[in-house]
């Protein structure tokens, strides 16, 4: 046990947190601009603006939180702990600063910028979950990572 | 120490109703906020934990159990992010 508890997790395809970070991105890039639009008819200028700093804090807190994982994960499973809950704590922080900082600027609506926070963070997880469990559910269907196809051609 | 207590009673008197409602309100605000990062730092504890067990023990299911655990832990953290955009709208609107 203490021997595995030390050794890195071998995982023989791309790193798990990079490939659902990288896909979640690109789902944020498709329904970003609808949120902003939709939001900016609501709120005005200032309510884009906020939206797309809510869309990219939460862009950012996956990507953040995918590069922890995989770094401790190389390493070793207990060190992935140790990322797991000081990166809650780091990433909470972050997300505080970032709002903390703009909260008294003239473009900043925080109604706008809560919500899209929340719907975006949790419809991109609903969003990811449903991809994640269809590959598993049915692993003929998980998509081949682009550097496997030009290798086995 | 009368000084003091005058003094203290005089600076109760200066706050508005306005300016004890803002204090109490900040003051449940941040309660709020403490408390919706408490539990998923518990959650998130136990759920790494335990997906870190199931890599030790079944180290070929590594991949499915890493992509579960991150869907897991980022479902967690939602509820401090409610908690947190609850505090602010608290606080600031």
């Amino acid at each position: 046990m203490g021997a595995t508890m030390t050794s890195p997790i071998h995982v023989d395809s791309d790193a798990p947190e990079a490939m659902i970070a990288r896909d979640m991105v690109k789902k944020a890039a498709i329904i970003g601009p609808i949120l902003i639009i939709a939001f900016g008819f609501i709120w005005g200028v200032h309510g884009a603006l906020s939206t797309a700093y809510g869309l990219a804090i939460v862009v950012a807190n996956f990507v953040l939180a995918a590069a922890m994982l995989t770094w401790a994960g190389r390493i070793s499973p207990g060190f992935v702990m140790g990322a797991a809950l000081f990166g809650y704590l780091i990433r909470l922080s972050l997300i505080f600063l970032a709002i903390w900082l703009v909260r008294t600027a003239s473009w900043v609506e925080l109604v706008p910028l809560g919500i899209t926070i929340v719907t975006t963070h949790l419809g991109l997880l609903f969003w990811e979950m449903k991809r994640v469990s269809l590959s598993i559910a049915y692993p003929g269907l998980k998509p081949t990572p682009a550097s496997k196809e030009s290798t086995s051609k | 120490m009368s000084i003091l207590a005058q003094a203290t009673t005089a600076a109760e008197a200066a706050l508005t109703a306005a300016d004890q409602k803002s204090i109490s309100a900040a003051g449940y605000a941040g309660l709020a906020y403490g408390l919706a990062t408490l539990g998923p730092g518990i959650g998130i504890g136990y759920l790494v934990g335990q997906s870190v067990q199931a890599m030790a023990r079944q180290p070929e299911a590594a991949g499915m159990v890493r992509t579960t655990m991150f869907l897991g832990i980022a479902f967690t953290e939602a509820l401090a992010l409610i908690g947190f955009v609850v505090f602010i709208l608290l606080k600031f609107v």
